[in-house]
């Protein structure tokens, strides 16, 4: 069955950049406004192993790339409540593809584009970044797969609620963007009131914060342990849920 | 002929609403054989079922020896499937989808290519699916349900949505499946699709089936009443047509006589009385009961409504 996955995320690229707005809207806008916000701030932006996590310094790069992450879940979201309500779903579910592969190849493709998106964001912004910096590209396109992986799930979990695919680029969009107002990227979660502190803690999107803020500053993998676990974690159990409740029809 | 397809005592209900209520038929190899009735009828909870999509609440259902629900990959790769109002990817080209489901069988004997010039779509090859009309989308969707050479195909209200021409040139390309040799399962809504096309029906309604056989031994069973119109300016007719063997009922309006009557031989006896009596009639017409009244009897509606 590789084969039919191995085809079936191809074709998904293929369809996705024929579609003139979004290609554009998922791989141009977050590039676009990482250039256009790092040149208002005029930036310098480093990685730091100060450990001074000034907004100006980390977290641009760390806020652009989730929205990059996010962007490409709310893109999923749509995908496939429209999949579902045009019978795309049912008619690929009718041929000897099991649905998982279905899924995987939808999954596959978010991830490509994420990947993408951040290394032409990485090379355009390249300007910004003092001569000699050392931006750990290579570990910090780990950590955004690794966060977008999870973040997707949820992403199925919303696919499953959204009633019909005019809604689903709405709800998904309130259901994520206020979690991402909780992850520490904006207040550092220590900083919130007890009750906050406890939702921030359970949001994903803590961790991919703190993982990709911790990655790009330089730090090791091993101290990002818990964070990846924290991930995996996320993407099990909103991927046994979705098994449980995802509506093909 | 070996039946293919047994189903024996199905049942399948979504909430309060019972969808299709102790469905028995078999389907033999060889033959297009029609479920046919208004929608919301159960026709297509009845062929999911049997393509393995659905899972009935009870009762069995055999397709080529296989267990739709449990052995669902194993069948879907000897059977092809099209869906009522099913969809593909906007912007994807019909080669692309013809190589992808292609690669989705272990068969490969079919030629891709050759299927779609069968089907009159090699000029729309490189089309996008969203840019081709409903007939053309229709074609692309047998050409599917054929790539893996199967042994059944199931076809959900084929012609639904399409203009009578297109409706025709499908029809062809569904008999020329059986001339393959092919077994099909359709459901259709419309009676002259069915009458044209199948070679046994089952009429269900409510879930329920109610008779099948051929529409021809249908109509002889359930229908027997035959009329004749025919003008004439011979008034005195009207005693002569009463005396006719079969006739039950004689009417006219002006010079139109409408006999009505029961039997295949009501049109020659009506015809060997007007040379009998050398009556001149300026037209004749016969209306012959088809399906459509046939189920009218049936069920005490008519499907459209």
């Amino acid at each position: 069955m590789l084969r039919g996955l191995w085809k079936l995320t191809w074709i998904e690229i293929k369809v996705f950049l024929r579609e003139p707005l979004g290609a554009f809207g998922t791989i141009g806008v977050p590039v676009l406004a990482f250039l256009v916000l790092g040149r208002v701030a005029n930036l310098r932006i480093a990685p730091t192993s100060l450990g001074a996590t000034g907004f100006s310094q980390v977290s641009l790069p760390v806020l652009v790339s989730l929205l990059i992450s996010v962007s490409a879940v709310l893109s999923l979201v749509t995908i496939i409540s429209i999949y579902r309500e045009g019978g795309i779903l049912k008619r690929l579910r009718a041929t000897p593809l099991r649905p998982q592969t279905i899924l995987a190849a939808h999954v596959i493709v978010k991830l490509l584009l994420t990947a993408a998106t951040l290394v032409l964001m990485l090379l355009a912004g390249r300007r910004y970044f003092p001569a000699g910096a050392h931006v750990p590209w290579f570990s910090f396109t780990i950590a955004l797969l690794i966060s977008t992986w999870s973040i997707l799930s949820i992403g199925f979990l919303i696919a499953s609620i959204v009633p019909t695919a005019r809604f689903a680029q709405p709800i998904g969009a309130v259901i994520l963007y206020p979690m991402l107002a909780f992850s520490g990227l904006f207040v550092p979660v220590e900083a919130l009131p007890p009750a906050l502190h406890a939702v921030a803690l359970a949001m994903p999107f803590t961790y991919s914060v703190r993982l990709l803020q911790g990655i790009w500053n330089g730090d090791g993998w091993l101290q990002h342990g818990s964070d990846v676990a924290a991930l995996v974690m996320v993407f099990l159990v909103c991927t046994a849920l979705s098994a449980r409740v995802f509506r093909w029809e | 002929m070996r039946p293919i397809i047994q189903v024996s005592g199905v049942r399948k209900t979504y909430g309060r609403t019972v969808a299709v209520d102790e469905a028995s038929f078999e389907v033999n190899e060889g033959e297009i054989f029609g479920l046919i009735g208004p929608n919301g009828a159960g026709k297509t909870t009845t062929m999911e079922c049997i393509e393995g999509i659905r899972k009935p609440d009870r009762g069995t259902i055999s397709v080529l020896g296989l267990d739709p629900f449990r052995q669902v990959y194993k069948l879907q790769d000897r059977i092809g499937v099209q869906l009522q109002q099913a969809q593909l990817q906007k912007r994807i080209k019909v080669w692309e989808a013809v190589d992808l489901w292609a690669s989705l069988y272990k068969k490969k004997e079919v030629d891709g290519d050759r299927l779609l010039e069968q089907l009159g779509l090699s000029d729309k090859r490189d089309a996008w699916f969203m840019n081709l009309s409903g007939g053309q989308k229709q074609r692309l969707f047998i050409a599917l349900a054929l790539i893996n050479d199967p042994e059944v195909v199931f076809l959900d209200e084929l012609t639904t949505g399409l203009d009578p021409q297109a409706r025709r040139a499908i029809w062809d390309l569904v008999r020329g499946i059986r001339e393959r040799g092919k077994t099909v399962f359709l459901t259709t809504h419309l009676m002259e699709e069915a009458e044209r096309l199948c070679d046994r029906v089952a009429i269900i309604e409510h879930g329920r089936i109610i008779d099948i056989d051929s529409p021809e031994r249908l109509v002889v069973r359930h229908c027997p009443e035959r009329t004749v119109l025919l003008d004439t300016e011979d008034l005195a007719a009207a005693h002569s047509f009463q005396t006719v063997p079969g006739v039950e009922s004689v009417s006219c309006t002006g010079k139109r006589f409408t006999i009505r009557g029961r039997g295949d031989d009501l049109v020659s006896e009506v015809i060997h009385c007007l040379s009998e009596n050398r009556i001149r009639v300026t037209d004749f017409r016969t209306i012959l009961p088809n399906l459509e009244d046939v189920f009218l009897k049936l069920t005490g509606h008519s499907i459209r409504e």
